[in-house]
């Protein structure tokens, strides 16, 4: 209902937003006008039970209003897609014609419905005052109104023939409509209301390999993922139809605003347009060949970070990333896989790690000397430890990104927490495993981190790195509760527990980039600002695309394997706006948005104008310590 | 078309820190994890596309233990026919000629109209494939990077030359050609396609079954023995380029043009 009757995501685009609004409660009030005025074409003195008296009079006031507004909506619709042109709604030309035509002959027939029906009315009560017949009140200002007055002095044998065709333009005009409904977006408007219905409720979970079937049976289902268009599922296929084109989720897509060969707009529309070629309303189905390669590219499906921008903007609220990870299910299970990924999904498979690194080394980065004096980091092996820090890969192994690692530590460290981290015993949390289709790798990284936690019989889980943080909340089942560091921060903060030091260089302006997995996925936006904010002397700015609509720094975990076509980095296009929004300091909370930032940074030539800090180590570094 | 792709088990090298074990024999295996050498992969994958241009069957074969067992299922997974290993103690400690004997006595059990193998493995020194050809009196091409059926008699293939330049041959079949990496782009498998296979049996064929004489392959009837094992010492180190970026640039220019890398 909140997204469907309350139109709940359209003022994110104010323009077009308001005017779908109006729009839509024009149609709401309108629908009942539509079948009465069909009736009235029977019976003169037709009107629907109840709405005779004092509320049906209100209902024609309301209606002629509605007529008018849904009138000039079309108008102004009309006007933005012919003139103004919103770079959105343009149709590149890998993608074939423009939509212009289609919306306008759309826009048009509803305005011809519109005026039919106030010329109708109109007409009826011109001929009536000029036959001093009592005369329905028809709102001031409103179309039928005005078009009464415009028509007050026309002879009554003229009225007649006006008003028997302006019945009729409507209803050929509706019935056409009607009849058009099925090929276009107009469709959305009744399909709209199944597929919002029927919308996943947990959206943060990945799509299952399959619907009822239980993850251990996966492997008596003979393909995965989808290959022809007929594996998809029908609430995805009900998606394909309910796609208005309004081109919203391309316009907030980082892989389309670099120029990935991604557009998720154009993933639909192409498959609608697939269907209508390939299963027509006269004559049997086709085929059923395998959509990579004819309908979609291989780069195109890879080309996804899985940010979930798209699906936070659009209306109808079709989902995106379970179709694009059930197309790489596909893939993989034909074996169709970039070599540059193939490697570190068979070390993964081999060592736990996309690095082909050492198993037993994995808490190398809790041994150096210096950091020892400062922290010691337990292993958690059932020994009484409380908190579980789940570390992960990238912050296990990479050089830069273990600062992140040990920042954690030393922070859990100064809240006193008891904690330890599974160390050798650790394998990657699979998430982006499972992002890039490879369910069944993902499934036994799964078992075996299961197993490991379990048996460190620990009572909550912390972890520095979103992707971690998704899969073990998400992603796993019989884990304890896991938090991200940011949480248990801003929880130690608003209890007053922690002290920060005044900022060192006031000059500094931060601004606070939220990764994906963190914010949009999990709706943790006002811890870390909070963190932020408590810092004394810190100045923040906010980028113009923050919180729910941040924009991507390129993806992470299997993603920095991946070599994309593109005209620019993501990430460089994100340290822009960073600088755009006058911040020379980008913290964020992510190690895969501190890989991207900081290569971003030396891309785009902006070393020593920009630097990049993970909050855990900003945290690190401002805490005063009383020794 | 029949074709027989010859496969090896090897420590990954993109996966390994490789170490000297301590009597310098060789290298430390307790921490190793083994793949496919990786050009027997492409060759694999080669051998696929053909097939399911031109219709055949695919063997893998390789000589080992239980363990290499693993290859094999791997590149059944990715849609190899049948795997057979070639394992006995009496092959143990085989050098070059050995195991191209053994491979031989193989091929001459059954019939092949194609005979891959990787263009060298990562631990091995590139000879089996060349010598299993003599052997056979069949045609051979080494470093083959693409491959055209021409007729049910002849191939097309074409060779890299040093350099990057490629030279085009025709082969009578039957013949053995030994594969490069970039050929194609291998198809991947995992831990699912393994599973689906993991039933399916393969056979191992022992000297009794080749006719082999135990006395001409193994250890005892090695030609060719290792004598040293080392990691040879870091030469001179790099030279490191000083100053601004500009003259850095200018100056790297001039170095890699004095080298004649700039045409």
């Amino acid at each position: 209902m909140q997204f469907w009757l309350g139109q709940w995501k359209h003022p994110r685009y104010p323009t077009a937003g308001i005017l779908h609004i109006l729009i839509f409660a024009g149609f709401i009030l309108l629908a009942s006008r539509a079948f009465a005025v069909l009736v009235l074409g029977v019976t003169d003195n037709f009107v629907f039970p109840t709405f005779s008296g004092r509320l049906g009079h209100t209902y024609g006031i309301v209606r002629d209003y509605a007529a008018t507004v849904v009138f000039l909506c079309m108008v102004i619709a009309a006007t933005r897609r012919l003139v103004f042109r919103p770079a959105r709604y343009a149709v590149p030309a890998k993608f074939g014609k423009a939509h212009t035509a289609d919306a306008i002959f759309l826009l048009a027939l509803i305005a011809i419905l519109m005026l039919a029906d106030s010329l109708f009315e109109a007409s009826k009560a011109a001929a009536n005052l000029q036959q001093q017949q009592p005369v329905e009140f028809l709102a001031v200002l409103s179309l039928p109104w005005m078009l009464k007055s415009a028509l007050s002095s026309t002879p009554i044998p003229v009225l007649q023939n006006v008003h028997l065709g302006s019945y009729f333009l409507h209803e050929i005009t509706f019935f056409f409509l009607l009849c058009y409904r099925p090929f276009g977006i107009q469709f959305h408007v009744e399909t709209s209301l199944f597929s919002i219905y029927f919308s996943k409720l947990d959206r943060e979970a990945l799509k299952p390999v399959r619907w009822g079937v239980p993850d251990e049976r996966i492997d008596e289902v003979k393909s995965l993922g989808v290959k022809t268009f007929e594996d998809f599922t029908w609430k995805h296929m009900l998606d394909f139809y309910s796609c208005a084109d309004c081109g919203r989720c391309s316009d907030q897509c980082p892989a389309n605003a670099v120029g990935r060969p991604l557009s998720p707009r154009f993933l639909t529309i192409k498959a609608r347009d697939y269907v209508f070629r390939h299963y027509p309303v006269l004559g049997s189905a086709t085929n059923s060949k395998p959509l990579i390669g004819e309908l979609y590219s291989e780069d195109e499906i890879w080309s996804c970070t899985t940010c979930g921008a798209c699906e936070q903007e659009c209306p109808l609220l079709v989902e995106y990333i379970d179709k694009i990870v059930d197309l790489r299910r596909g893939m993989m299970d034909d074996g169709n896989v970039p070599q540059s990924i193939q490697k570190p999904l068979k070390a993964l498979e081999s060592r736990g790690n996309p690095y082909g690194k050492l198993g037993k080394k994995r808490a190398d980065w809790t041994k150096s000397e210096e950091f020892r004096k400062a922290c010691n980091v337990k292993i958690a092996d059932g020994n009484g430890v409380n908190t579980l820090f789940f570390v992960d890969s990238i912050t296990s192994y990479d050089d830069r990104i273990q600062s992140i690692g040990r920042a954690t530590a030393k922070i859990l460290d100064h809240f006193g927490e008891n904690f330890g981290i599974l160390g050798p015993e650790e394998k990657d949390s699979g998430h982006e495993v499972r992002r890039f289709g490879e369910e069944t790798l993902f499934m036994a990284l799964r078992e075996h981190n299961v197993e490991a936690i379990q048996s460190c019989a620990v009572r909550i889980i912390v972890t520095a790195d979103p992707h971690a943080y998704n899969a073990l909340k998400h992603d796993y089942k019989d884990v304890p509760p896991v938090e991200h560091i940011s949480q248990l921060i801003s929880r130690e903060v608003k209890a007053g527990k922690i002290k920060f030091n005044p900022i060192k260089n006031e000059m500094d302006v931060y601004t606070y980039h939220d990764p994906c997995y963190l914010g949009r996925h999990n709706h943790i936006y006002d811890e870390p600002r909070n963190v932020l904010d408590a810092v004394p002397g810190l100045k923040r700015v906010e980028m113009s695309r923050c919180r729910e609509r941040s924009f991507c720094c390129g993806g992470g975990g299997l993603m920095l394997f991946y070599e994309p076509k593109e005209d620019q980095r993501i990430g460089v296009r994100r340290v822009q706006m960073a600088a755009e929004a006058g911040a020379n300091v980008i913290v964020t909370a992510c190690p895969f948005c501190m890989v991207n930032i900081e290569d971003a940074i030396k891309v785009a030539g902006m070393e020593g104008k920009m630097t990049a800090i993970d909050l855990a180590e900003l945290v690190d570094q401002q805490i005063a310590r009383d020794n | 078309m029949e074709i027989l792709v010859c496969v090896k088990r090897v420590p990954d090298t993109s996966e390994n820190e490789i170490q000297l074990n301590s009597s310098g024999t060789g290298i430390e295996t307790d921490d190793l994890v083994y793949s496919i050498n990786e050009p027997d992969n492409y060759a694999v994958e080669e051998a696929l596309q053909i097939v399911s241009k031109v219709g055949g069957k695919v063997t893998v074969v390789t000589i080992g233990g239980e363990d290499d067992e693993e290859v094999l299922r791997r590149e059944m997974a990715m849609g190899a026919h049948h795997g057979v290993l070639i394992s006995d103690q009496a092959f143990s400690g085989s050098d070059g000629r050995s195991l191209a004997a053994i491979l031989k006595a193989f091929v001459q059990k059954a019939h092949y109209d194609l005979i891959l193998c990787g263009v060298q493995a990562d631990d091995g020194a590139a000879q089996v494939g060349g010598m299993l050809a003599a052997m056979l009196d069949y045609p051979f091409a080494s470093l083959v990077n693409s491959i055209e059926v021409a007729d049910v008699e002849k191939l097309k293939v074409s060779r890299e030359i040093e350099g990057g330049n490629k030279e085009i041959h025709e082969i009578d079949l039957p013949c053995v050609l030994s594969i490069q990496t970039g050929i194609n782009e291998p198809r991947y498998v995992g831990m699912r396609g393994i599973r689906q296979v993991a039933s399916v049996p393969i056979p191992t064929l022992g000297p009794a079954d080749l006719d082999i004489d135990p006395r001409t392959v193994g250890k005892g009837a090695a030609k060719v023995g290792r004598v040293d094992y080392f990691i040879p010492a870091f030469g001179k180190g790099a030279e490191m380029l000083q100053g601004k970026r500009e003259d850095i640039v200018d100056r790297l220019v001039e170095l890699v043009a004095a080298k004649g890398g700039l045409n």
